[in-house]
């Protein structure tokens, strides 16, 4: 991605409550077009740092900047959309009434049929969101955040409550709105989600990135196996063979993750016959990312 | 580094006629999603008449004095209904669910909120003097001029504002499952110490002297003064009493709003 379409950005944030840091010296760059999943375990600081670029929340220190606007101004407020994690709704209005209000508040709003599309609601436009189920509850949320045809969408956990069939709709609808244009910043539980949608991931552990990259590279880094066996050499003499992306020695042993088990293993015995104690273990995508945001 | 391109379709504007029309918007579905919901717009339009016709209509024996006494201050009793409920209940209650965050994620101006709730609880005021005209019309004696009626309308449904910014203040404090019980408990005792549901001359003289420092008293005494009923102040200073009360509310207000931003 180059920099002349970069579109947002936050640089050497940080925010604490009353001492306890939420955030900590967190760099994040947003591009035109992208969709950027965050994603950590519950408290590693995914909603704080949304409420910060929204401008919902005030930070400590750093910089952070929507379009050459200030987080939470009206005129950056008028190029985002934000899906936010939301108890419930005014029961007594219809779902076209929620839609046709939160049109008024943006200059060119979404045509109303294209944001009923987007979201799924054709058949329900006439529902008391009274009525509605979670899923449902959650398209329409989906729709109010689409309605002033944004330019940058923040989804906070988006198919929370959503059935395989709704969720399914959503990645396609967030799929057509990329191409559209918009750039997507989406928090999530489900790495599936982050795998089908994002461009590039940002894993968040106490307030920190502990790993960001393409799901690509991403995988790469975390999709390996770790071939360990007992050695007195120095780990960085494996640095060279096949797919090894990480090694480390830890007591007696050595750990050598690659992306190429066959091969390096095959170079690793040929080349060191004498290693004791050899052990090869695949770690899931899904275990992966429970090790990195251990 | 850190330059964003502008692009320049980056800048929006509304138009002039665009910002009315959010207002507008805000307040008509402000006014549906209110009128649809019974626990709030049935207690609200029925429980003034319904007093009325108990104290000010049965129990008087047809006394065209008191039922004309009564009629302003259920009035007023009315008015302040819907002020602090749709304030404070109805905001609370929005604000607890998250909705509130939604609606301060968008570009909603800030005062759309407090205008379309400001209107519609106008709205019920005229809905409950209609209904408490009727009442009055059809089963007493009372009659008032023309201009009495209209000047007594005025000052009940401009009244209202002090009791929505309290609603205001409350709605930004209280927690939703609290709010309506406690915004009960300000209201009812106010309302009968402020001697709106039996006449303030029938109070013990404590209790009376008590009632100057309560909102509704003042505005009570502004309307009974249009039938010539009231205690002998001056219109000055009631009116002046009730925007000090106006401008502590709206302070509390902004300062629990800030305390919410932070």
């Amino acid at each position: 991605m180059s920099q002349q379409n970069m579109i947002a950005f936050a640089k050497g944030l940080n925010k604490s409550f009353s001492g306890k840091p939420a955030v900590v010296d967190l760099d994040l760059e947003i591009h035109a077009g992208q969709v950027l999943a965050i994603l950590g375990a519950n408290g590693a600081g995914k909603t704080t740092l949304i409420n910060i670029l929204l401008g919902r929340l005030s930070h400590d220190s750093g910089d952070v900047n929507l379009f050459n606007a200030k987080a939470g101004s009206l005129e950056a407020k008028r190029l985002i959309g934000a899906m936010l994690q939301v108890a419930n709704l005014p029961e007594t209005l219809k779902i076209k009434e929620h839609i046709r209000l939160f049109q008024s508040y943006y200059p060119n709003p979404m045509p109303y049929e294209k944001v009923l599309a987007y979201a799924g609601l054709e058949k329900m436009q006439n529902r008391y969101s009274k009525k509605l189920s979670g899923g449902e509850k959650q398209r329409l949320l989906f729709a109010l955040s689409i309605c002033g045809n944004p330019k940058l969408l923040f989804l906070d956990e988006p198919s929370v409550g959503m059935d395989m069939e709704s969720r399914q709709s959503m990645w396609q609808a967030i799929r057509d709105l990329k191409r559209a244009g918009t750039s997507i910043v989406l928090t999530t539980h489900y790495l599936q989600e982050a795998d089908s949608l994002a461009d590039e991931i940002l894993l968040l552990k106490d307030g920190k990135v502990v790993k960001r990259g393409s799901s690509e590279e991403i995988k790469a880094s975390v999709n390996h196996t770790s071939i360990r066996f007992c050695s007195d050499l120095d780990a960085a003499v494996f640095e060279g063979f096949e797919g090894v992306v990480n090694c480390s020695k830890s007591g007696k042993y050595i750990e050598v993750q690659t992306s190429n088990t066959s091969q390096c293993l095959q170079q690793i015995l040929a080349q060191y016959s004498d290693l004791e104690d050899v052990t090869v273990e695949r770690a899931g995508l899904e275990e992966a990312f429970k090790q990195l945001s251990q | 580094m850190d330059t964003i391109q502008s692009h320049s379709d980056n800048k929006q504007t509304m138009t002039f006629s665009k910002n009315v029309n959010v207002y507008w918007q805000e307040t008509k579905f402000e006014w549906l999603k209110s009128i649809r919901n019974p626990a709030f717009a049935l207690p609200a339009i029925t429980f003034p008449g319904l007093f009325y016709v108990f104290f000010g209509v049965l129990m008087n024996g047809h006394n065209p004095q008191a039922a004309t006494y009564l009629l302003c201050t259920y009035g007023v009793f009315g008015v302040m209904g819907p002020a602090l409920f749709s304030f404070g209940a109805g905001l609370a209650i929005e604000r607890g669910q998250g909705w509130l965050d939604i609606k301060s994620a968008s570009p909603m101006p800030g005062g759309a909120q407090v205008i379309s709730r400001l209107f519609v609880s106008m709205g019920f005021s005229v809905l409950i003097l209609l209904s408490l005209g009727g009442i009055a019309a059809s089963l007493t004696d009372i009659s008032l001029t023309l201009s009495q009626v209209s000047l007594l309308s005025v000052i009940l449904v401009l009244g209202g504002l002090p009791f929505c910014l309290l609603g205001l203040t409350l709605g930004l404090s209280l927690k939703a499952e609290s709010a309506p019980v406690v915004i009960n408990m300000v209201y009812l005792p106010m309302s009968f110490l402020s001697g709106l549901w039996i006449p303030i001359a029938m109070l013990p003289s404590f209790l009376q002297s008590f009632a100057e420092f309560l909102p509704p008293y003042h505005l009570s005494q502004l309307a009974l003064k249009v039938v010539g009923l009231d205690a002998g102040g001056s219109v000055a200073g009631h009116v002046l009493i009730l925007a000090l009360f106006s401008g502590i509310f709206y302070v509390f207000a902004v300062l629990a709003s800030r305390k919410k931003a932070n």
